[in-house]
């Protein structure tokens, strides 16, 4: 046996995720060319993997920071459209033809790093004036600022409000630029998977070190912190921004899985899935200051977006169900309602899964139980 | 008294002032390399902003704050606690979430030199660095008796061991200044009596200079060695414990006349 705990985590997560990798690409080969894998199962993966480093980066400023971020889907409509628009431009300038190749693959990682830059750096020019106000107030100016975002790409020329398939690219993304329809999002599934770990892995890092101790301390107590050496104000914006980086990362997924793009998507009253509120929802459903909560929090919502949307056995429901569910943020109101009720440190509250721990912190986790009950029971016959 | 030595922390007429309400002003105090000062006087006399003035938290209207000699006033929190001065408050403020190690780890986070790129590569300076770290939050915490309890979240503890978690955190500053603002407030005689013990252990170990609030008036004159009393936010005297005791503005202070 390996000694050293935190080499044991990493070769048994690197192993789960190139078995399930494996087994993966095994299923695609398989069904990969027809039917619900090719339409139906291959963009769900892909929608599912923008909307786990959306809620995660979220939870960066949210769980972590302890920040109320409303502005969200703002820094997303930044990476998006810049991922987009710089995948446009490339292939204008004759830099890749169709969409494979190595010149392609370069430039698809260099857009959506460059979209999580912009992001962040949109999210400093935000975060610098906008982390002097706290609760409420930080909740209200960056919901404007979000909106003020998305305003600004509406006005740009070359942006324009109809979206990039009538503004100045004039044609969709999945016959230019880096759009992937059905076919390419089957091919390119290991470029939403793997941005997506690696994101995740990023935030990890950053939450276990330093960082992650100096935003935690923050989130607890911001005078405690200041007075414990912390420089709060650098902690505040650096995070803010780092986590915009992974919300334009997001975007630029986001992108990737679509064939026009449209500021109405991002906007703050949007009715779909994306809106910042939406994204808020699934961080506090999933536990505020748990990177694995987010990305399962991610996936039920995603789930039940999906179901309550496409699933059959809404048709059997009756009438007036069908109808509310035809507002789906009714649905989602109504189950932030009952996580709040009933466990309202959301599903993981502040654990983390691990591979490695996961028995043993089973077993801990029911003898706290258990000697939590004794206490109770000897606190009673006291009485 | 040995004036010709530059005191850890020194004030020059120091005052503040809300609107037209003169909280404290005229306030004077030298503390010496070594020594515990105590600083008491009755409720709502000004204490408290005089710690929030010395730790950067109030800017004062006028006087200024010296720390070895330098000048301090103007300067935010947490450039206070990198010149030296590190502080406990009245009402607990730990990182509740948070283990009792990383309390203490947190407040190391300005003395840490690796960056960003060895945290996302996990390079052997970060391990290095996380390793010594813990290893020197470990020695801290065994000051306290609270190496045991290292993993627990810290707002499972009991009061006492709070407070001494408080302490623990700001020696972990590497502080020439420690300020504490009463230490002993909710505790019982046998906690008091411990923490007498914490405090002057830490001194003798640490040689640190401390101004304490407190007003536990037995633990004030057992430990302190100089007392400067204030009320309205006016000195109304300074001296040594058995002075004070038997100054009769301070007797009128506390108890009316």
């Amino acid at each position: 046996m390996i000694k050293n705990k935190t080499l044991q985590g990493y070769i048994l997560n690197t192993l789960v995720i190139a078995v399930l990798l494996i087994g993966f690409s095994f299923i695609k080969e398989a069904f990969g060319k027809a039917g619900d894998f090719k339409l139906i199962l291959a963009p769900s993966i892909w929608q599912c993997c923008y909307l786990i480093v959306l809620a995660a980066s979220l939870n960066l400023t949210l769980g972590f920071l302890g920040q109320l971020s409303l502005g969200h889907c703002g820094f997303m409509a930044v990476g998006a459209y810049s991922a987009a628009l710089l995948s446009l431009a490339a292939e204008r300038a004759g830099i890749f033809k169709e969409k494979s190749g190595i010149a392609f693959i370069l430039v698809l990682v260099g857009c959506i790093l460059i979209a999580g830059l912009l992001a962040a750096i949109v999210g400093l020019l935000v975060g610098i004036p906008a982390l002097r106000l706290k609760g409420d107030y930080l909740a209200i100016i960056t919901l404007g600022f979000g909106m003020i975002i998305v305003n600004i790409i509406n006005n740009l020329p070359f942006a324009g409000q109809e979206g990039l398939a009538l503004g100045s690219a004039s044609a969709s993304l999945y016959k230019n630029g880096l759009g992937f329809g059905t076919a390419l999002k089957v091919t390119y599934i290991w470029v939403a998977i793997a941005v997506t770990v690696i994101c995740i892995a990023m935030m990890f890092m950053y939450v276990r070190s330093k960082y992650g101790r100096a935003i935690r301390a923050i989130r607890d107590d911001e005078i405690a912190a200041s007075a414990s050496g912390i420089n709060t104000a650098f902690y505040k914006v650096f995070t803010f921004a780092y986590s915009a980086f992974f919300a334009g990362v997001a975007g630029a997924l986001y992108a990737c899985a679509n064939a026009t793009l449209s500021t109405a998507s991002f906007a703050f009253a949007n009715g779909g899935i994306l809106n910042s509120t939406f994204v808020v929802v699934m961080v506090v459903l999933g536990g505020m200051g748990s990177l694995t909560g987010s990305i399962v929090a991610a996936i039920v919502m995603f789930l039940v977006n999906y179901q309550i949307k496409n699933g059959l056995w809404v048709k059997l429901l009756p009438l007036w169900l069908q109808n509310i569910f035809a507002f789906p943020m009714l649905v989602y109101a109504v189950i932030l309602i009952i996580v709040i009720m009933f466990r309202p440190k959301g599903i993981f509250g502040t654990y983390e899964l691990s591979l490695r721990n996961f028995f043993s912190d089973m077993k801990t986790q029911r003898q706290n139980r258990l000697a939590q009950k004794q206490e109770n029971k000897e606190a009673l016959s006291h009485e | 008294m040995s004036d010709e030595r530059t005191p850890i922390l020194e004030t020059r007429k120091l005052g503040i002032t809300f609107g037209g309400l003169v909280a404290v002003s005229d306030f004077n105090i030298q503390v010496f390399k070594g020594e515990l000062v105590g600083l008491i006087g009755p409720n709502g006399a000004g204490k408290t902003t005089v710690f929030n003035m010395l730790t950067g938290v109030y800017k004062p209207t006028e006087g200024s704050v010296l720390l070895d000699g330098q000048v301090l006033n103007g300067k935010k929190t947490h450039q206070f606690v990198a010149a030296g001065v590190a502080r406990t408050f009245q009402n607990i403020r730990l990182f509740k979430q948070m283990t009792v190690l990383e309390n203490v780890l947190a407040a190391f986070t300005k003395d840490v030199k690796y960056g960003m790129l060895d945290s996302l590569f996990r390079t052997p300076r970060f391990w290095k660095t996380e390793k010594e770290l813990k290893v020197k939050a470990l020695d801290l915490l065994s000051i306290f008796h609270l190496e045991d309890k290292a993993d627990y979240i810290a707002s499972n503890l009991p009061y006492g061991q709070q407070r001494k978690l408080e302490i623990a955190r700001a020696l972990a500053t590497d502080m020439k200044l420690l300020l504490l603002d009463e230490p002993a407030a909710g505790m019982n005689p046998t906690e008091t009596a411990e923490l007498l013990d914490c405090i002057n252990a830490i001194r003798n170990r640490f040689g640190i200079a401390i101004l304490l609030i407190e007003h536990d008036m037995s633990l004030v004159m057992n430990i302190c060695e100089r007392i400067q009393v204030i009320d309205y936010g006016i000195t109304i005297a300074k001296g040594l414990p058995d002075e004070i005791a038997n100054n009769p503005k301070v007797i009128a202070a506390y108890l009316g006349q």
